[in-house]
């Protein structure tokens, strides 16, 4: 079967920082291959007041320890919760959902844009591009310093801006500010992005604009997140598509935006 | 061993447990998890005539025990199933039905006409209850006069097994049941989603793009029930329940209210193992009961 339903086990869940938890689920049967982009729907329990579950972008994946991790941004009730599993506990995961980005060539130079919690597919695709260090700039945005997560693990594997808005650290500004895009984007052959709408929405016009190859990862409310109910359409040049199954990732050349 | 065998009319199903229409595509995307077969059977997506691309995004808002939807239709219309989807499908071995749907009346009996020639499809649900399409869908099946004229019309273009979805938005659905029956349906099945609506009270905005969508889920089940029981009062053809069905339990209770099988909706969203889970729980509940065939709970309450 190409998806499944079962219960994971809490191996660790850390706090990053104010709004992020960074939770480790130990599957209880052998991981199948899964790709940045793809995401998983993690039931919520312990509450009346979320019905559906919520779906959370694949952040680390261990086939070797048969773990993945997610990076849980609270935004609402579902994610408030789900930041309050402790180490022990069992959460449902339906999983693996949707497609993910396009594997970059060896000799691609790539972009790799994260805002919010679009950080942790962003951060999952510098690992698993394969690229040698010279070829990834991963860009990272937030409002302030203490929305970055740490990412100093990652510095090995290309190389890392961070903005806020506030200044509090990095570049002060938005993401589409920041020298690398205003200046340099057109060193760059992909671009991959995972945020805020607004934002995503301004790299992809850069990108057209400049003709630079770009996959960006939406993130529209679903209810099932396997196809079957259609209300997390996008339109496209392809007609609606259901961000779950044609998506998360789009190539930003059928998009309507 | 239990029978967990059920007869609508001329449709055999070997158990009462199905896949509601809109819940489960057409049944590709459950077969992304388990064997199909294992079904009672599957109530593929809504067709129509030709392709509608549905009401635009948002289409889902959650609701305490629930979710609004108002996807309008989306499908890519008969032609297209017919070529390219039914010849996927037609060799999975559980009952399927097309959900049929139409804006008038010539519509819904031209894909009815349609339908009536595949060969594996062995009956329809005639849907008079949608309530997120601007013309037809629900518009039938709150009236008497329109519910009767298009089952007089469609039953005269199918000659399989024909189920008519009831809409819930109405003051007497016993009334309606008894109206269709009258035509010539073989089965009803209800209820369909209730017209409700979700409000941002910080942004003062309405959470569907329509405004108003169709509500499903546990909320509902209650009204569901109480529906299933009068319309199984009313009418004498099987009788199929929808409404909120999450677990075993919930489909024995429509079961013992009066139908004589279930769809599972709204739960397959959150877990698309949800009907045959229940299939092993009605198993368990006979067993428990010494009930030596599900058909024996159908309708059997003591008052």
């Amino acid at each position: 079967m190409k998806k499944a339903v079962n219960d994971f086990i809490v191996l660790e869940n850390t706090a990053l920082n104010a709004t992020n938890y960074y939770i480790r689920l130990k599957s209880p049967v052998l991981l199948p291959e899964i790709s940045p982009g793809q995401f998983v729907n993690v039931e919520i329990k312990h509450t009346d007041e979320v019905f559906l579950r919520r779906p959370f972008s694949v952040f680390e994946v261990s086939q070797g320890e048969n773990t993945i991790s997610l990076l849980v941004k609270v935004l609402g009730k579902g994610s408030k919760t789900l930041s309050e599993a402790k180490a022990g506990d069992t959460i449902s995961l339906v999983y693996p959902l949707g497609k993910g980005f396009t594997k970059p060539q060896r000799t691609d130079r790539i972009l790799l844009i994260g805002g919010g919690s679009g950080v942790a597919p962003i951060l999952f695709l510098s690992k698993w591009s394969g690229l040698p260090k010279g070829n990834i700039h991963i860009l990272i945005g937030a409002r302030s310093n203490t929305d970055h997560i740490d990412t100093r693990n990652y510095s090995g594997l290309g190389e890392i801006s961070l903005t806020t808005e506030d200044g509090s650290c990095g570049f002060r500004g938005l993401v589409t500010e920041h020298p690398l895009f205003t200046d340099e984007i057109n060193t760059f052959n992909k671009i991959y992005t995972c945020g805020p709408l607004p934002m995503m929405k301004a790299i992809a016009k850069a990108a057209a604009r400049e003709n630079i190859f770009c996959e960006v990862s939406l993130e529209n409310l679903m209810a099932c997140g396997f196809g079957v109910c259609l209300c997390c359409i996008e339109p496209t040049t392809k007609g609606n598509l259901c961000v779950c199954t044609d998506g998360p990732v789009f190539n930003i050349n059928i998009l309507k935006w | 061993m239990v029978d967990l065998s059920v007869k609508i009319h001329d449709l055999n199903l070997k158990n009462p447990v199905m896949a509601a229409s809109g819940t489960c595509g057409f049944g590709e995307e459950l077969a992304d998890f388990y064997d199909v077969s294992l079904l009672g059977g599957i109530f593929l997506k809504g067709t129509t005539l030709k392709n509608r691309d549905g009401n635009p995004y948002p289409r889902m808002a959650e609701t305490p025990s629930g979710m609004l939807n108002a996807v309008g239709l989306q499908n890519k219309g008969i032609d297209y199933f017919i070529d390219n989807i039914y010849p996927r499908i037609k060799g999975y071995k559980t009952a399927l039905i097309v959900n049929v749907n139409g804006s008038t009346i010539e519509e819904y009996i031209q894909v009815a006409e349609r339908v009536n020639e595949l060969e594996k499809i062995p009956a329809i649900e005639l849907n008079i209850s949608c309530p997120n399409v601007k013309e037809g869908g629900m518009a039938f099946g709150i009236s008497r006069t329109d519910a009767e004229a298009v089952t007089r019309v469609v039953r005269e273009a199918y000659t399989k097994t024909l189920i008519v979805k009831l809409s819930p938005n109405v003051t007497d659905i016993g009334e309606i049941a008894k109206v269709v029956e009258g035509q010539g349906a073989d089965s009803v099945s209800l209820v369909n989603t209730f017209l409700g609506m979700a409000i941002d009270a910080e942004k003062r905005i309405p959470l569907l793009s329509t405004v108003t969508g169709g509500l499903s889920g546990p909320a509902i089940k209650p009204i569901a029930l109480r529906m299933v029981w009068q319309v199984a009062q009313a009418v004498k053809i099987p009788v199929i329940g929808i409404g909120g069905i999450m677990n075993a339990t919930d489909a024995i209770e429509f079961l013992l209210a009066g139908a004589s099988a279930v769809q599972v909706g709204t739960a397959i969203f959150k877990d698309p193992f949800t009907p045959l889970k229940i299939i092993d729980g009605i198993k368990q509940y006979l067993s428990k009961h010494k009930i030596s065939s599900v058909s024996q709970l159908t309708n059997t309450l003591h008052m």
